[in-house]
């Protein structure tokens, strides 16, 4: 209340009165993304160019320059194969979630018996995935689609194929359906913004003769190419960030490591975090790319 | 006459502009039906073999319907997981700081809405990007300043966060309210600004009650995901508070204490039933929640616009 008192004796502008209350809002948040956030990104920076030694009373640095960054890169043998194999399987895990929440999405958002029941299903997963249930569940075999990825033919298929492309293929294999449990969210984005577009524009098309097949290419699927740009890119976040996710395992298993330490797991988690990044800019260009050709 | 009734069954078999015709109906019911069992395929199959006696998982005959009533792995799984105690300390970790961050997050989001400063889109961008940092990359700093501080293993290595709008996805929940806060009506603030009332009492008193379906939504996912978060609390509490799923973690270890596998009989070894009866324990709270309020979950979207741009 003070606040108000001040500004209303010194007669501000009404224009920095209402920017100071918007700051005040809002600062907690400021202040907190400092601390949290942006401080320590630059200390974990920091650490990435040194060689990090914890004792009882503090830690110790060596400045090593980029040497860290280059062990990961050209000298450990897991890294960035984990990483390469982590970049194939989510560009393989988004086309499927979005096909997916797409057209679970489009029968949710017809008119039929039971529809709240289907509703509650689809959206389950979302609920209870958590790191150790999905371990526990993939340990036991319960995620493949059953009598796939067990079959002769398959598994001599998969021996045919060089390692670095099986292991992506093997994990769409065995973890299908959890590719699915990845989708809950994404539906209902996909169900709301199907119900923002307007019945008229279906009525008018049908009027000039247009069949529903036609219709959905030209209206329904335009509609939700923003949609999917929102959901493509919140697809990849979850994927990145889910804590069974073998890079993230990989990179916390290193900070403890004797070999490895504070300094190295840093150096990985910065790279992690440019892969994830370049990631996301390469699928956001290519799929506002398409949208825009389709809406013109 | 017969090309009347030929329009009649085509228009039941094949639908018409008005209803969907038989052919379609049943389609898309069966179509939903499968693809409904193989989402629920990992439950069904965890729920049927928890419930599975050590004969039954050996006899290869049994595969949906076990041939008797076996409670024991509920049992052992029940004390294996400490239930009462990781029950208890899992709720209070996920309610609090979720309770904390939704407040926090609100105000954030009535900030954004409802305000013209300079630098908002900057701080978009940075909210964003909070969205996308992985925890990785931060974490070590947390974990080095909590151990000087005190503060690992105690819940409020969870708190501190979320009371600074840095919690768990707090990125989602600040832009859920800034959808609510811009959609509400700006003519009852503005004549309430008339009438004298504080900018804080406008937010408490007339943004804040039509909002509260957004609020009850970010609590309950807040929840969850905080429920769910095994990263951050191996790495935060260890050692001091254990949380479900944090057991579940270790389940294999806290099985061989309680039932070291010299001691016991062969029925009482570990084995995928007991395991998968710890997972199905460590999700019922969540799956009531649900039940209880799905509305709330499966509306949400619609609710609180969250598509919007």
């Amino acid at each position: 209340m003070n606040l108000r008192k001040v500004i209303g004796n010194t007669e501000m502008k009404h224009g920095t009165r209402e920017a100071l209350y918007g700051y005040s809002f809002v600062l907690i948040w400021i202040v907190g993304f400092a601390i949290f956030t942006l401080v320590p990104l630059i200390q974990t920076f920091y650490f990435s160019m040194n060689q990090v030694t914890v004792t009882a009373t503090g830690i110790e640095l060596v400045f090593v320059q980029w040497a860290n960054y280059t062990r990961a890169l050209f000298t450990d043998p897991n890294f960035v194969e984990l990483l390469i194999g982590y970049v194939i399987e989510t560009l393989a895990a988004v086309p499927i979630v979005l096909i997916f929440s797409m057209i679970i999405a489009l029968f949710l958002n017809l008119d039929f018996k039971f529809k709240g029941l289907f509703r509650t299903i689809f959206f389950l997963p979302v609920v209870i995935t958590s790191g150790p249930v999905i371990q526990e569940l993939t340990s036991q075999g319960a995620t493949s689609v059953p009598g796939i990825a067990d079959s002769v033919a398959v598994m001599n298929f998969l021996a045919e194929l060089p390692p670095s492309l099986r292991n992506p293929v093997e994990y769409l294999l065995t973890s299908f359906i959890l590719i699915l449990w990845f989708s809950g969210v994404q539906i209902l984005i996909y169900l709301a913004s199907l119900q923002k577009i307007d019945k008229n524009i279906y009525e008018a098309a049908a009027i000039d003769g247009s069949s529903a097949w036609e219709s959905f290419w030209k209206i329904t699927l335009p509609s939700l190419a923003t949609t999917t740009v929102v959901n493509a890119v919140y697809t990849i976040i979850t994927l990145s960030h889910f804590s069974e996710n073998k890079v993230v395992q990989y990179i916390f298993s290193q900070t403890y490591a004797v070999q490895g330490g504070i300094g190295y797991a840093s150096a990985m988690s910065f790279i992690y975090f440019l892969v994830l990044v370049t990631l996301l800019a390469l699928v956001y260009f290519l799929l506002s790319s398409r949208s825009r050709d389709k809406t013109l | 006459m017969n090309r009347y009734y030929l329009d009649v069954m085509k228009g039941f078999l094949f639908g018409n502009r008005s209803r969907y015709g038989l052919i379609f109906t049943v389609m898309l019911y069966m179509l939903l039906i499968a693809i409904g069992f193989v989402y629920l395929y990992p439950l069904l199959f965890m729920l049927v073999t928890s419930m599975k006696s050590p004969g039954d998982l050996l006899n290869p005959m049994v595969q949906w319907v076990p041939t008797e009533f076996y409670p024991g792995n509920y049992i052992r799984a029940f004390r294996v997981l400490d239930y009462p105690n990781t029950f208890f300390s899992s709720v209070m970790i996920s309610v609090i700081p979720s309770v904390i961050q939704t407040i926090v997050c609100s105000f954030v989001g009535y900030g954004l809405a409802r305000y013209r400063f300079w630098g908002k889109n900057l701080l978009f961008a940075l909210i964003l990007a909070t969205f996308i940092i992985p925890a990785q990359t931060t974490v070590i700093p947390h974990i080095l300043s909590y151990r000087n501080l005190g503060l690992l293993g105690s819940s409020f290595s969870l708190i501190l966060p979320a009371l600074f709008g840095q919690g768990l996805k707090s990125a989602i929940f600040i832009l859920i309210f800034y959808q609510t806060f811009l959609s509400l009506p700006k003519v009852l603030e503005e004549s309430a600004r008339l009438d004298g009332a504080s900018d804080l009492r406008i937010f408490f008193k007339i943004a804040i009650p039509p909002a509260i379906p957004a609020y009850i939504i970010s609590i309950i996912f807040s929840t969850v995901w905080y429920w769910n978060e095994t990263f951050l609390t191996v790495i935060f509490l260890e050692g001091g508070i254990q949380t479900l799923p944090m057991q579940l973690m270790k389940f294999v270890q806290a099985y061989e204490n309680l039932y070291p596998p010299g001691m016991v009989s062969i029925l009482e070894r570990l084995n995928e039933a007991v395991k998968l009866s710890g997972t199905f324990l460590n999700i019922l709270p969540l799956l009531l929640m649900y039940f209880v309020l799905q509305k709330w979950f499966v509306e949400s979207v619609e609710r609180t616009g969250i598509t919007g741009e």
